[in-house]
């Protein structure tokens, strides 16, 4: 489904690389998750992916599309949930969602029952014709997925899409999230809550200063790990327990 | 097209619910333009009615300085001094615009110039013996003048004028009465009619039996209109600024839509804010300023034209706007930036100076001004009473600068967001 080769990617005022030659291959109908400490290279990678920023060197295929040759193809079956909240805050749910959708071609009746559906599955239906900056951090979490996913995309990529929400909220994103994963989107998700992630992708890959550390099923790494009982402890024992604070 | 009817359902909704921004966006513009019809309205006033209070110092006390005074009464409230250090006090503390200091024997000397050259003339034709021409010398006399430094050049010019054919009207007159008083015995005949020969008559355009006399809104309203077309400028740029830092922008691309859509979507909606806060400036126009005892803006079998006008100069605005917005990454670019470059385009296109007063060079640079081509435009509607071929030029300048600024725009974007 999404094949990296030898990407890498180093920002015009950085000293280094972002993403260093990296080879990853995801498979069809996947929840692959993207962990690491902070500035390890996961929200670039993605970027990349996405077609927002231009790799240095390497290539990838999506689907066995590429963004060179098949740029309005990709971009229909692509759906991106940013780490921040992509929505204009004084239009309520519903014009968010008829923006968005609308965006990639859906109109009328359809258009209207995709985002009615989708607030209701989300427990927004109620909140429909309120603005967006009157909605918590979990709600605005919540359109922010559903502006994504009106096109029913067959690959999602999600940076931290339950970053500073509520338990609650945070239950309701990923049960939807494993729900279009058996309807059969691949599913790429970073996040720094490990224990979701363990629960959550059936594999996982660690990466650090823009390499792959380490990748599989959540299971089999923290098997493979001696005094490791669950993915933090070996995430730990993998990266240091050393800050990872840049600027 | 389903896209684009999004695009412009999301700016109006936008726009709607920002009260304080429609308030700024249609509130002020009229208060601009309240506010300068008001101001110059009043000037012409002041100017024709009320006459304006200037210092005279007389040290002369002769002939000459009577007949100035007198001038000087017709058309000012004059108020006379002793002394001309009290005069520079007062012009200095910006009390008085103006002071006008007549110098000491300005009239005994006019007189013995006037009669020199008068005799030499005449010994010329034998009339006079040279011996009995008076032959003191007579220095060039200076009649002083004291400006407020705030006063503007224009005003300082036209009083200089004033002045300098006041004087030119006493001197002619001294020189017909020295050649009366030698050539003629009788001091009541009259040899030379001193009144001027030349004159001159304005002749107003007419349109069949009506007379084309622009009034004061007719010139004020379309410049000052056009200034607050302009100004969709700065909260257009800001719309678009705003989207890339919500974060909203980052979305859009990686939609499948086209920068050209989203652009369209903006430029359909600021159009229509562009052609209302016209609407509602010409019904000032119309309808308020004469129930502010204003004149009445005319644009009766103008309508048509007057819209055609708006919407090429809204849109050379706008891409002006969409250009600035796509460039620009913060509100502090964009802003002030925008309002500023607004300010520069009103000076160049002649908003406040006339173009043909304007150097050489600022004249050549004025013509590539869009705010110029829309003044020229409404001028020939409003005062000139153009057809729409007369306006075509300008209209299509004004399109086309709209199209070219869109497309650096897009091939910006493109080039910027290249992968």
């Amino acid at each position: 489904m999404i094949k990296i080769e030898h990407l890498s990617k180093k920002y015009k005022s950085a000293e280094s690389y972002s993403v260093v030659d990296l080879d990853l291959h995801i498979k069809e109908q996947e929840i692959f998750g993207l962990l690491g400490p902070n500035g390890a290279g996961k929200t670039t990678l993605i970027s990349l992916l996405c077609y927002l920023i231009k790799p240095t060197s390497g290539s990838f295929t999506i689907n066995g599309l590429s963004f060179q040759k098949n740029k309005q193809e990709l971009k229909q079956i692509i759906g991106i949930v940013p780490q921040e909240y992509a929505l204009y805050p004084s239009l309520t749910a519903y014009e968010n969602l008829y923006y968005f959708g609308s965006m990639y071609g859906l109109k009328g009746q359809k258009l209207k029952n995709k985002i009615f559906a989708g607030l209701e599955k989300l427990g927004l239906d109620k909140f429909a014709h309120k603005k967006i900056d009157t909605f918590s951090g979990g709600m605005k979490r919540r359109v922010n997925l559903l502006a994504s996913i009106m096109h029913n995309p067959k690959v999602l990529f999600l940076d931290e899409p339950t970053v500073g929400v509520d338990v609650q909220s945070k239950n309701v994103i990923i049960d939807y999230l494993k729900e279009l994963n058996k309807q059969g989107a691949t599913i790429i998700y970073t996040s720094h809550h490990l224990n979701e992630a363990e629960a959550f992708c059936t594999r996982v890959a660690i990466i650090d200063q823009g390499k792959i550390i380490i990748k599989g099923k959540p299971q089999e790494l923290i098997d493979a790990h001696e005094n490791a009982h669950n993915l933090e402890e070996m995430f730990l024992q993998i990266t240091g327990k050393a800050l990872r604070d840049y600027a | 097209m389903h896209k684009l009817w999004a695009s412009v359902c999301k700016e109006f909704w936008l726009l709607s619910r920002d009260w304080g921004g429609i308030a700024i966006l249609f509130i002020m513009p009229l208060a601009l333009i309240i506010t300068i019809t008001i101001i110059q309205d009043g000037t012409f006033k002041t100017i024709g009615e009320e006459k304006m209070s200037i210092l005279l110092v007389n040290e002369d006390q002769g002939s000459v300085s009577e007949s100035i005074h007198q001038e000087l009464v017709e058309n000012f409230d004059l108020i006379v001094l002793d002394s001309e250090a009290e005069a520079r006090e007062k012009i200095a503390k910006g009390e008085y615009q103006l002071a006008i200091v007549i110098p000491e024997n300005l009239s005994n000397n006019l007189q013995i110039k006037v009669d020199q050259n008068v005799d030499k003339l005449l010994a010329k034709f034998d009339l006079v013996e040279d011996e009995s021409i008076n032959q003191t010398e007579i220095k060039a006399n200076e009649i002083r003048l004291y400006f407020d430094p705030a006063t503007q050049h224009t005003f300082k010019s036209s009083v200089r004028n004033g002045i300098d054919k006041m004087i030119s009207k006493i001197e002619t007159a001294s020189i017909y009465k020295a050649f009366q008083e030698q050539l003629s015995e009788d001091e009541n005949e009259i040899i030379f009619d001193s009144q001027g020969f030349i004159d001159f008559k304005e002749i107003i355009p007419q349109q069949g039996d009506k007379e084309l006399f622009p009034n004061s809104v007719q010139h004020n309203v379309p410049a000052w209109t056009l200034f607050a077309i302009f100004f969709i400028i700065v909260p257009l740029s800001i719309n678009m600024v705003k989207e890339k830092t919500q974060g909203t922008f980052v979305r859009l691309r990686t939609n499948p839509v086209s920068y050209a859509t989203v652009l369209g979507g903006k430029t359909l909606v600021y159009l229509a804010v562009c052609l209302i806060q016209f609407i509602l400036m010409l019904l000032t126009g119309v309808f308020l300023f004469p129930a502010m005892g204003l004149p009445t803006l005319d644009v009766s079998g103008r309508l048509l034209n007057l819209f055609i006008v708006a919407a090429s100069s809204g849109l050379a605005a706008i891409g002006m706007g969409l250009l600035l917005g796509t460039v620009a990454n913060t509100q502090e670019q964009s802003a002030p930036f925008g309002a500023t470059f607004v300010v520069i385009l009103a000076a160049l296109g002649g908003v406040w100076v006339p173009v043909f007063l304007m150097p050489k060079f600022m004249q050549t640079v004025s013509k590539i001004s869009p705010m110029n081509w829309g003044l020229n435009a409404f001028y020939d509607v409003f005062l000139r009473q153009a057809e729409i071929w007369d306006l075509l030029p300008n209209i299509l300048l004004s399109i086309s600068f709209f199209i070219i600024l869109s497309l650096i725009a897009i091939v910006y974007y493109e080039k910027k967001n290249a992968v």
